[in-house]
């Protein structure tokens, strides 16, 4: 069976100053459709290139990246990104920014049903209260719920997140993390989410892929999380198989890969 | 006066405030429950603190009040001391009171173009600074564009730029007579040159400035440049395009001045140099305080503008 999305020996060198950096070598990852993957690790380890290559915002410098059996060739909202520090456009609304992508994806339908949709968007985030705030006038939470609103509305088939909790506060964040698997249950996405935070990885996600630090980074382990959906936080917190998984990435991240700090 | 003192790469304010309000803020839901038992409270105000805030409300507007009256106070006694003391050819302050209160009396008598009210004299100084500033507008904004968006543009005008933008634009006005033989004209492009510097400069500097999120965001969308333009770059450069208005609206307020004492006609420029050659002292220091007023009113307008155009400051 192929793979919904599928990384062929991806590597990635920059050119920098000081000459060449190879940020990763030979990343290979099959992602199903429905999938929701944590890509964990380090800082530095690459894992932003990896998303961004998913993202077409950069070209692999060998390998190919296929989603749905076709190369992926520049960006596109197919694969809309939920961005780290939301990216929302200040100058418009909170309907206005979702509008913007909305327009654009559904060009052909009528305006009251672009109209529709976007505000059925905001309501899955829970944001239809604050449609014509501005960015400048809700919290970092709210923001963040805004930019993952624009980036479901645009239907993509891979929903793309760079590290989207990583500036919130822990309570905004556990709030975040209940919204998104709320939606998750109700879409069934299929998500490539960066993180830093373990316990988000083992919360969220189906697969947490845990990538080797670079230079020359790529995948070191995959761990499958066979934790029952629907998960709640506060059951997990007694449940010995989450901290037996959790104990898994916490051991290769801090044991098996050594940060040279 | 010079172009050169000002600097032009002025960046609004607000960049930063979204960032430090994003991890000081919390979620709506958990701010209310904090909330909810205060305001269960009754709303008593507390007699003590109401006195205090009070007392410090009038206190600062005593302070706001009385401190530049004092300032005031205290030039038109150096004023009266020089008068009396250093040199009695200068005018009394209330010998230019007199003055002014004539002068302001009639301000738009029209007797011929050697002889017109002082209000005639000020509509043609701001006509055509605002000839020169429409006009540099139109060049200046789009140039900046083209600037910021192409790094080829930018290489191929930065050295000019660079060159041309120390200099007075007062050195300009003989290149003015010389291609328009006219004075109006002359005066204009004179003010064309000293807006242009500050709107190219700064709209560049606004579109390099815009955020890599916004050019992702953007990516994500497969914007069109048309699309690009109208929906990102021009919002998102419009608050530094406002700024490098108001900084060339300012410059080009001091310009004219100078540029009708050269250049003659009518204009409050001119006016000045010419009540100076009548020896009208207390028109003169009438003038400079007419000058300085409407300079403020100008500031006032393009600080209403930006308010109203910056999102940063909605």
């Amino acid at each position: 069976m192929s793979a919904y999305l599928d990384l062929q020996n991806i590597d990635m060198t920059f050119a920098t100053a000081k000459g060449e950096f190879n940020a990763l070598k030979d990343v290979n990852l099959k992602v199903q459709k429905g999938e929701f993957l944590a890509l964990i690790g380090h800082s530095g380890c690459g894992k932003s290139t990896v998303l961004n290559i998913v993202a077409g915002l950069l070209d692999a410098s060998a390998g190919v990246a296929l989603l749905k059996d076709r190369e992926i060739r520049g960006p596109g909202p197919n694969r809309a990104v939920v961005f780290q520090n939301h990216s929302l456009l200040p100058w418009l609304t909170v309907s206005e920014n979702v509008k913007l992508a909305v327009d654009k994806v559904m060009a052909d339908k009528p305006k009251a049903e672009r109209r529709e949709w976007v505000m059925h968007n905001l309501r899955l985030v829970h944001m239809e209260a604050a449609a014509d705030k501005r960015p400048g006038e809700i919290s970092g939470g709210m923001k963040q719920r805004v930019g993952i609103a624009r980036a479901l509305a645009m239907q993509p088939d891979v929903l793309l997140m760079d590290e989207p909790f990583g500036a919130l506060d822990a309570l905004t964040r556990a709030h975040l993390q209940d919204s998104v698997m709320e939606i998750q249950a109700k879409l069934n996405n299929t998500v490539l989410m960066i993180t830093h935070d373990v316990d988000e990885a083992v919360l969220l996600s189906d697969r947490i892929v845990m990538m080797t630090n670079g230079p020359s980074a790529t995948i070191g382990e995959i761990l499958t999380v066979d934790l029952p959906r629907p998960r709640h936080r506060l059951k997990l917190a007694e449940d010995p198989h989450y901290h037996h998984l959790r104990g898994q990435v916490l051991e290769f991240l801090y044991q098996k890969q050594h940060k040279a700090a | 006066m010079h172009a050169h003192a000002i600097k032009l790469t002025v960046v609004p304010g607000g960049k930063s405030a979204p960032d430090t309000e994003e991890t000081t803020t919390m979620e709506p839901t958990i701010t209310q429950t904090a909330a909810a038992p205060a305001s269960t409270a009754p709303a008593r105000p507390i007699p003590l603190l109401q006195d205090r805030i009070r007392r410090e409300q009038v206190a600062t507007l005593l302070k706001t009040l009385l401190l530049p009256l004092l300032t005031f106070a205290v030039v038109i006694a150096a004023w009266s001391y020089i008068h009396i003391h250093v040199a009695p050819e200068f005018p009394a302050p209330s010998e230019t009171w007199e003055h002014a209160k004539d002068i302001l009396a009639d301000p738009f008598y029209d007797t011929g173009p050697n002889d017109m009210g002082i209000g005639w004299q000020l509509m043609y100084s701001l006509g055509r600074v605002a000839a020169g500033f429409g006009l540099a507008a139109l060049v200046g904004i789009p140039l900046g564009f083209a600037m910021g968006m192409s790094r080829g543009v930018q290489m191929a005008l930065s050295p000019l730029i660079q060159i041309l933008k120390p200099v007075s634009p007062l050195a300009w006005l003989p290149i003015g007579l010389l291609l328009f033989k006219a004075v109006d004209p002359s005066a204009i492009f004179v003010i064309f040159i000293t807006c242009i510097w500050p709107m190219v400069i700064n709209t560049a500097t606004g579109v390099k400035a815009i955020p890599q999120d916004y050019m992702n965001v953007a990516a994500v969308l497969k914007l069109g440049k048309v699309e690009l333009i109208r929906r990102i770059l021009f919002p998102a450069t419009l608050p530094y395009v406002v700024t490098g208005m108001r900084l060339s609206l300012g410059i080009a307020w001091m310009v004219i001045v100078a540029a009708e004492m050269l250049t003659g006609g009518i204009g409050i420029g001119f006016w000045l140099w010419d009540e100076w050659n009548n020896l009208n002292v207390s028109s003169i220091i009438l003038a400079i305080g007419i000058i300085g007023g409407v300079g403020i009113v100008l500031d006032l307008m393009m600080g209403w503008a930006q308010n109203r155009l910056d999102y940063s400051k909605r």
